[in-house]
C-alpha cells in the first residue's frame, strides 16, 4: 500500500475503528454487536441486503447520528463529539440528495469547497467526475446519474482523508461505473481511504482492497474480495457425465479430480466436463442465508450443495 | 462519465486554516440571495404582494379621495397612506418568517440541511447566511414598497429623524424576530412539499387579526386580544408610528403608539424563536431517525 500523505501529521493507525457498535430503534436493533477496521489507504466496500444496517453504520461513522452501544474512532476521533477540524478531513457523498436546486454545477461544487482549509481545485473536480459541459446547468436539470456524480464531486472537493460513500453508483450505467471505479482508484492512490457501501458485487469486486458482509446489524464475514466466505465456500465443483449421468464433486483440488475422472475415460475427453468456481455472488448469497440458485452459468451446480451423494462417492472411489 | 479526468495528486501535508466563521456567513449569504432570486415564484410572491396589496386597498377604499381620520381642523390622510404601515409589516413578515419557515423545511426535507451538516461548515455560519439573506430581502422588498407608496400612490415618507429611527428599530427588531420564528416554525411542516400549505394560513390568518388590511380598533375585542399575543399587530402598530401622523394616536386601543411594549413583545418573540428555534432544529428529517 502507499504510504498516506497524512499519515505524518495525524499519526498512523487505522482510518476506522469500531467494535461492539450497537443501534436501535424501538424494538428493532439495526446494527447489533458490529465490528470492523478499515486501514489507512484501502478502499473497503460494505455489503448487505437492505435494512442489514449498513446506512446506520455509515450514518454513525459520519457523525450523524448516535449510537448505543460499542466504540467507535474515526481518524481517531469519536464521531459524536467530532469538531469542524475533523469533518474537513472527511468526505460524505449522501446516497438520494436533490438539495440546492437553484445553483449550477459550478456553483455549488465551488462553494462547497469553500468549507475546506485545504481543497481540491474546483475546476478539477468537475472534470474528473465527467461534468464540464454541465458546469453551468443547474443542478435540478441534471439526470439522476449526473446528479450522483456531482454528490461525489462535492464529497471530495474537501480533499478528504477518508471519503465514505453510501451506494455511490446507484443509477449509473455501466461506462459510468466504470469511469467511476477509474475516479476511485485514483483517490486510492491518492492516500484517500475510501469506506463504501454497495448492493452490487461487482463493484466490491472491482473496487475493495477487503470487503464485510453484514447482516441483521453484525459483520459475518470480513476479507479479500477474492478470499470472502473462507476456503469451503470457495471449493470448486467438477461436473462431467458418465453413463448418462451428470455427476459432480465439490473439491479443493479440481486438478485432481479432472485428472482422475479422465483417466476413467479411454478416450482422454470427459464428456460434458465442467470445472464451477463459486462467484463472489454465490458466496454472498450463502453468507446472507438466501439460497444461492444461479451460481456460475449453470443452475443445478450449486456449490453449496453437494450433488447425488452417490456419484460423489463414486468419482471419489 | 466517458470524458473523466484524472485528479492531480495532493502535494506534501501542509497546514491550511479553516476559513473563518464570518468569510463562510459571507459566502452563505452570497449563496442563499443568489438562490432566493432564482426561485421566481417565491420572489413574486414574496415582493409583489406587499405592493399588490396596497395598491388594491388603496384604489378601492381611495375612490373619489376619500380620506381616512378627518376630524375638526384636521384633513385626514389618504387611504394608501393608512394602509402603507400594514403593508410593511407584512413585507417584513413575509421575508423574514415565511421565507425561512418554508425554505429551511423544504431544505430539511431535499437533504440541504444534512450535506451542510456533513461538511466543516458551522452552524452559526448557516444562520449567518439566513439572517444575511433575509436582513436583504427585506431591505429590498421594503424599499420597493416605499419607492411604489411614494411614486404610485403620492404618499408622503416620514420627514422627521425620529420617525426614520422608530422605523429601523422596529424593522430590525421585527426582521430579526420573524427570522428565529421562522427557523422555529420551520419544524412544523411534516414535509418541504407541505411546508407553504402549512405556514401561508398562519401568515394570513395573522394579517387579518392584527389589524394589517383594517383599522385595528374596527376588530371585535377578543379578536384584539388575541392579535396582542403574536407580533404583527406590534409591528403594524411600530410601523403606523411611523408612517400615520400623531392624531391617528386617538385611533389606537390605548389611545398612544406603545413604543416601550411593541419593543418589549417583538423582543420576546425574539428570545422565544431563539430558545425554540436552538431547541428543536433538526438537521434531518424526521423519517431519517
Amino acid at each position: 500500500m502507499s504510504p498516506t500523505r497524512h499519515g505524518a501529521d495525524h499519526g498512523d493507525g487505522d482510518a476506522v475503528v469500531v467494535e461492539g457498535l450497537a443501534k436501535h430503534y424501538g424494538d428493532k436493533k439495526a446494527v447489533d454487536g458490529l465490528d470492523l477496521t478499515v486501514h489507512r489507504g484501502e478502499v473497503f466496500a460494505v455489503l448487505g441486503p437492505n435494512g442489514a444496517g449498513k446506512t446506520t453504520t455509515i450514518e454513525i461513522l459520519e457523525g450523524y447520528r448516535e449510537r448505543d452501544a460499542g466504540s467507535v474512532r474515526v481518524l481517531g476521533v469519536d464521531p459524536q463529539t467530532a469538531d469542524r477540524a475533523w469533518r474537513s478531513r472527511i468526505g460524505i457523498v449522501l446516497q438520494n440528495a436533490s438539495d440546492q436546486a437553484e445553483l449550477t454545477v459550478g456553483e455549488l461544487v465551488r462553494h462547497v469547497g469553500g468549507f475546506y482549509p485545504d481543497p481540491r481545485d474546483p475546476d478539477e473536480v468537475i472534470d474528473a467526475v465527467g461534468l464540464r459541459e454541465k458546469v453551468r446547468t443547474r443542478t435540478r436539470q441534471l439526470s439522476g446519474g449526473q446528479r450522483r456524480r456531482l454528490d461525489v464531486a462535492l464529497g471530495i472537493v474537501g480533499r478528504p482523508e477518508l471519503l465514505f460513500l453510501d451506494e455511490p453508483t446507484t443509477g449509473f450505467d455501466p461506462e459510468a461505473r466504470r469511469a467511476f471505479w477509474d475516479l476511485i482508484r485514483g483517490l486510492r492512490d491518492d492516500g484517500t481511504t475510501i469506506l463504501l457501501t454497495t448492493h452490487y458485487l461487482e463493484e466490491a469486486e472491482n473496487l475493495a482492497d477487503r470487503c464485510a458482509v453484514v447482516r441483521d446489524g453484525r459483520v459475518v464475514a470480513l476479507d479479500a474480495p477474492a478470499a470472502l466466505g473462507g476456503r469451503s465456500a470457495r471449493q470448486a465443483v467438477v461436473r462431467w457425465t458418465e453413463d448418462d449421468v451428470t455427476r459432480q464433486v465439490s473439491t479443493d483440488t479440481p486438478t485432481a479430480v479432472v485428472a482422475e475422472v479422465a483417466a476413467r475415460f479411454a478416450t482422454g475427453e470427459v464428456p460434458g466436463l465442467q470445472v464451477l468456481r463459486p462467484t463472489l455472488e454465490d458466496v454472498y448469497l450463502s453468507l446472507i442465508g438466501e439460497a444461492s440458485t444461479t451460481p456460475g452459468a449453470d443452475p443445478d451446480a450449486a456449490p453449496t450443495r453437494v450433488g447425488p451423494a452417490g456419484s460423489t462417492t463414486e468419482a471419489r472411489r | 462519465m466517458s470524458a473523466a479526468m484524472p485528479l492531480r495528486p495532493t502535494a506534501g501535508a501542509t497546514t491550511h486554516r479553516l476559513p473563518s466563521v464570518l468569510t463562510l456567513g459571507l459566502a452563505r449569504t452570497r449563496i442563499e440571495v443568489r438562490q432566493f432570486f432564482r426561485e421566481r415564484d417565491a420572489v413574486v410572491w414574496i415582493f409583489a404582494y406587499p405592493i399588490i396589496m396596497l395598491a388594491i386597498f388603496a384604489t378601492v377604499f381611495g375612490q373619489g379621495d376619500a380620506r381616512v381620520g378627518a376630524t375638526g381642523t384636521f384633513a385626514g390622510i389618504p387611504f394608501g397612506q393608512y394602509f402603507l404601515p400594514g403593508m410593511v409589516a407584512t413585507g417584513v413578515m413575509l421575508s423574514s418568517f415565511q421565507n425561512l419557515a418554508i425554505t429551511i423545511a423544504v431544505e430539511r426535507d431535499d437533504s440541504t440541511l444534512k450535506r451542510l451538516r456533513g461538511t466543516p461548515l458551522p452552524a452559526s455560519a448557516y444562520f449567518l447566511g439566513k439572517i444575511g439573506s433575509v436582513l436583504l430581502t427585506s431591505l429590498v422588498q421594503t424599499a420597493l414598497l416605499l419607492l411604489v407608496a411614494a411614486t404610485v400612490f403620492g404618499i408622503e415618507m416620514p420627514s422627521t429623524a425620529q420617525r426614520w429611527i422608530t422605523f429601523a428599530w422596529v424593522f430590525a427588531l421585527g426582521t430579526a424576530a420573524g427570522a428565529v420564528c421562522g427557523v422555529a416554525f420551520s419544524s412544523v411542516p411534516r414535509t418541504g412539499r407541505s411546508a407553504s400549505a402549512v405556514v401561508t394560513p398562519v401568515v394570513l390568518v395573522l394579517q387579518f387579526i392584527s389589524g394589517v388590511f383594517f383599522g385595528f380598533t374596527q376588530l371585535p375585542g377578543w379578536m384584539q386580544d388575541v392579535s396582542s399575543v403574536f407580533p404583527l399587530k406590534w409591528m403594524a402598530q411600530g410601523m403606523r408610528s411611523v408612517f400615520l401622523p400623531d392624531q391617528f394616536q386617538a385611533h389606537e386601543v390605548s389611545g398612544s403608539w406603545e413604543h416601550g411594549t411593541t419593543a418589549l413583545v417583538i423582543g420576546a418573540y425574539l428570545v422565544l424563536g431563539l430558545v425554540l428555534g436552538a431547541r428543536t432544529f433538526r438537521w434531518r428529517r424526521r423519517d431519517d431517525g
